[in-house]
């Protein structure tokens, strides 16, 4: 197991390394002076462009540059973000909560939707349940996120006028900034932070806020998790065990649910990945439609004004987390399935 | 009767039969049908009014606000005062454009990388597989946005920059559709008895072990082309007034919410592209899912 783990930690490094070269030969297609841009902290220093461009040595060699721009990187100088107007780091950690709040209630609901539709779907198969849940799975998978979160928006916010978009009141906003110490931010998660400052208005406010881009979220993603867990669900109730179980008298419920899904969940750790990379793909269209100032509206907004540094940054940002996920993942299945981890 | 035919032929008879028995097979087709007829006579149905750049809209006037439809243009104009008719149809072709050059390009990457990593394995499969996992690594919809910000804007950066990200999935699953079938007996035996490694890979592993790939190039089309949509949508990917779907939608968002006395006076603007969108997108979904039906050994002879 340990030689699994050290394993992996290497396999993490390298792909690291090799999402930094690969963001920084994109970065290498631009001129010289289309680069020194990234390194300009202020507005004022756009008329020294050529002499960035001899001080950083940005005409030199892919290496000698590709090593002095992972130094810099280490050492947290990620360049200027004009979308944001701030240098890049500070941005992240300013734009970072957003999403994150976003996420932490999209990812559970979808998890646990997903696998009780998909066991029920898999339970009754070819029934009506089934095939309800399958049509809903592959028209929710045929929304694209944008698209669908603009129609949500149509009809809650334009015709119903409930869920507004954006993250939090202008009221509460401005009142938030200009009493820190009566609103501590402890997370940085409106929802949150409401409820420990015993403002409940607050918390309401920010989760209806939320329900929106949550919902469109949970419709166009769940069905990836469905669809496995349904198959998987299928594969194993027609295993021996059970209907051997089953033909002894035991009972359908404990059968299915506790012994039957227990094992169909272990292939379903496998596109916890995916699912973790279409959340964060479709932040990206869900806080530009709704409004949202996340890291997916940065990056949005960076790609349009042409924000070198924000665009290579979130690519690194992206490729971290994933691998993340991966390793964590990877080491979930091998304690889940003793074959990967002995193999 | 039956045994006279070659057993390929059989085969390909046996798995037709599974797919238009499904239901969502026939309406994934019958969408289809009706999309390459509106693609291939678009010209007749929307006689282009430039008839140099029939992709670009006509418009008459620039009258933000969009207009319901009348008898001059059947579904109405979005804002610009574009004919939602005439880019609905031509749109069909871009989105047919879209899909079919970057899966047909990640196809040929995808399948010829998976087919020699998973054959030859040793050094040639790591050097392959290992980029594959760097390339992994960063979302679909981040490192397309980031190409084509190096690139510069334009449908035609969007496609390339989609097949340059896409060919990954293909990879992955090719080799390991070949590793499994590389130790199946009948390989063996083929080597064993002189056949070359091209005649082997063309002749016994190629045409079996395709189908996952295939699949999933079907299910991908639809996929594509809501990020190309979506491209368009924030202004990277078809300029202004280009007969693109995802455009379409961009021209109708300031108008989702209409006037206070009519919340949904504009839904047409938005619907109907969005409506032909998913439609697209539904079609090849359906066709995927009943191709995946089709050609799943283990639910096939069930």
């Amino acid at each position: 197991m340990t030689t699994y783990i050290i394993r992996r930690f290497l396999f993490l490094a390298f792909v690291l390394f090799g999402v930094s070269v690969l963001i920084f030969s994109i970065l290498m297609t631009f001129s010289p002076e289309r680069r020194a841009m990234a390194y300009v902290k202020s507005p004022q220093q756009v008329k020294d462009l050529p002499i960035i461009v001899k001080q950083l040595g940005l005409d030199d060699p892919f290496h000698v540059q590709y090593v002095r721009w992972i130094r810099q990187v280490a050492s947290g100088n990620w360049g200027y973000s004009f979308v944001a107007a701030m240098p890049v780091w500070d941005a992240f950690w300013y734009y970072f909560p957003i999403t994150l709040e976003l996420n932490l209630y999209t990812i559970p609901i979808i998890i646990i939707f997903g696998i009780w539709l998909g066991t029920v779907s898999g339970i009754h198969r070819d029934t009506w349940i089934d095939h309800s849940t399958r049509i809903f799975a592959i028209v929710g998978w045929s929304l694209p996120t944008f698209l669908f979160a603009l129609i949500i928006l149509m009809f809650f916010y334009g015709y119903f006028n409930v869920f507004p978009p954006g993250i939090i009141d202008d009221g509460f906003n401005v009142w938030i900034r200009e009493n820190p110490d009566e609103f501590k931010r402890y997370t940085y998660l409106y929802t949150i932070d409401g409820l420990l400052n015993g403002r409940l208005d607050i918390t309401r406010d920010a989760i209806s806020r939320l329900v929106m881009p949550v919902f469109t979220q949970v419709v166009v993603i769940v069905a990836i998790l469905l669809r496995v867990m349904r198959s998987s669900m299928i594969e194993e109730i027609s295993k021996d065990y059970i209907i051997t179980a089953l033909a002894k008298g035991a009972d359908y419920h404990t059968m299915y649910f506790k012994h039957a899904r227990k094992n169909a969940l272990i292939p379903v750790v496998t596109v916890a990945g995916w699912l973790a990379a279409y959340s964060m793909e479709g932040s990206i269209a869900v806080e530009y439609i709704f409004n949202r100032q996340g890291i997916g509206w940065w990056l949005a907004n960076a790609a349009i004004s042409l924000d070198l540094p924000v665009l290579m940054g979130i690519c690194l940002f992206f490729g971290l987390v994933y691998v993340i996920i991966n390793l964590v993942l990877d080491i979930l299945y091998a304690y889940i399935d003793p074959r990967i981890r002995l193999n | 009767m039956n045994e006279k035919q070659h057993p390929r032929i059989r085969e390909l008879k046996f798995t037709l039969h599974r797919i238009f028995k499904n239901p969502s097979a026939i309406i994934g087709f019958s969408l289809l049908f009706i999309f390459v007829a509106v693609a291939v006579l678009a010209p007749y149905i929307a006689p282009p009014k430039y008839a140099h750049n029939p992709y670009m809209m006509p418009h008459k006037g620039y009258s933000q606000t969009p207009k319901p439809p009348s008898s001059s243009n059947i579904f109405g104009t979005t804002s610009g005062q574009y004919d939602i008719f005439y880019g609905a149809v031509w749109g069909t072709r871009t989105a047919f454009k879209i899909g079919m050059f970057v899966i047909g390009f990640a196809l040929i990457i995808g399948v010829s990388l998976g087919i020699i990593s998973g054959f030859y394995g040793g050094i040639i499969d790591e050097v392959i597989m290992r980029m594959v996992d760097i390339i992994f690594a960063v979302p679909l919809l981040v490192l397309t946005m980031a190409i084509v910000v190096a690139f510069g804007r334009g449908l035609d950066k969007v496609m390339i920059a989609l097949a340059l990200v896409k060919w990954r999935d293909y990879v992955r699953v090719m080799r390991s559709s070949i590793l499994t079938l590389r130790e199946l007996d009948y390989v063996q035996a083929a080597r064993v008895m002189g056949v070359s490694n091209f005649t082997i890979m063309r002749k016994h592993i190629l045409p079996n072990g395709i189908y996952p790939v295939l699949v999933m190039a079907s299910m991908d089309i639809g996929s594509m082309v809501i990020v190309a949509a979506f491209m368009s949508f924030i202004g990277l990917g078809a300029p202004k007034g280009y007969a693109d779907w995802g455009q379409m939608v961009a021209l109708a968002r300031n108008y989702i919410v209409g006037p206070v006395d009519d919340p949904l006076k504009y839904w047409h603007a938005i619907a109907i592209p969005g409506a032909c969108i998913v439609l697209f997108v539904l079609a090849w979904n359906l066709i995927g899912d009943a191709l995946r039906d089709a050609f799943d050994p283990k639910q096939r002879r069930r």
